[in-house]
């Protein structure tokens, strides 16, 4: 039984279940479904300074928003860590192949655990990497108006055209990205 | 915002366990997986597309049944589309780059991954620069 609970889900259970969420928020409480508009949300909240885009009542449109997020947190605990898988994540052997031409052997936990340290961080590598990354990833979101939640999930399932665009633009680069960019930031 | 008889404030309680449902199905669908983010990213195996199709079968299903009944979320302004487009690649790149997205972030710093709260503060640091160049970016 509790093996049954440490393993990794199915791709036909986890799908369903996340497309779920997005379609109960809609219908429980007209919310859309949505993450990085709560780094919107935290700056409105916390500090809207005399940045236009951060005067809003953060209250009526975000405080849902910053408690799911809370959620999420406690959620990533509960399946990560009381949940976590022992095995390593049964990707494809290409996947293996390729992901081992960048130094990476050990795909046991939920990210490779020689490269997510404190000490990767303070290298420049590591400091492009965390921050650089992270920095493009709040610019970008907010100037897009979404992210793979908002767009990628309640965006295309409302059939919308502009999440269509964002989807293409983020799923090339991203490509891109983890072509091009990653093998240059992995230590070898 | 199509205003209907479901918009009912609901307590904040119940947004707090939807999140730790999105948060364990994040986790337990190994969608925060770095290695399945990569997977899907180098074309080298199906897993991420397949949760990706289903979920958005279930949503749009749902969705689409919820609008007979008038809830349906307000459309996107698609303007010049210079917005979508640009930032979409921003974002991209700095997902491909960390291998996780805003969702995922959060979920990994619930699972431990400490190193990630760096990143949080670095996107914090972005969505604010983007708020102050707002009136000067091309939409």
């Amino acid at each position: 039984m509790t093996e049954l609970l440490h393993r990794p889900w199915p791709w036909y259970v986890t799908g369903p279940l996340l497309g779920l969420v997005a379609v109960s928020l809609l219908a429980i409480g007209n919310k859309p479904f949505g993450v990085s508009s709560n780094l919107r949300h935290i700056w409105a909240a916390c500090l809207p300074g005399n940045v236009a885009y951060f005067k809003y009542d953060w209250r009526r449109d975000g405080l849902w928003n910053l408690v799911f997020i809370l959620g999420v947190v406690a959620g990533g605990f509960v399946g990560g860590v009381l949940l976590a898988n022992p095995h390593p994540v049964a990707t494809t052997p290409a996947a293996g192949t390729s992901l081992a031409k960048l130094g990476i052997h050990d795909f046991s936990g939920l990210v490779p655990r020689e490269l997510f340290t404190l000490h990767m961080l303070l290298t420049p590598r590591g400091f492009l990497m965390f921050i650089g990354g992270g920095f493009l990833i709040g610019f970008g979101t907010a100037y897009a108006g979404g992210c793979t939640s908002g767009h990628g999930i309640t965006g295309l399932a409302a059939l919308q055209l502009p999440s269509l665009l964002t989807v293409i633009s983020f799923f090339a680069a991203g490509a891109a990205a983890s072509f091009f960019v990653l093998p240059l930031l992995v230590p070898r | 915002m199509t205003a209907t008889p479901a918009q009912r404030e609901r307590s904040l309680g119940v947004y707090l366990a939807m999140g730790v449902l999105f948060g364990i199905v994040l986790t337990k669908g190994e969608l925060v997986s770095w290695f399945r983010i990569e997977e899907a990213l180098r074309f080298k195996g199906p897993y991420l597309y397949e949760v990706f199709a289903s979920a958005l079968a279930v949503a749009a299903s749902g969705f689409a049944l919820l609008k007979r009944r008038r809830i349906a979320l307000p459309p996107k302004a698609l303007g010049r589309g210079v917005r979508y487009v640009a930032g979409g690649a921003v974002f991209g790149l700095g997902w491909g780059t960390v291998g996780a997205c805003p969702g995922p972030l959060f979920a990994l710093i619930g699972a431990g991954v400490g190193v990630l709260t760096a990143t949080v503060v670095a996107a914090l640091a972005g969505t604010w620069t983007y708020g102050y160049l707002r009136p000067r970016l091309p939409h």
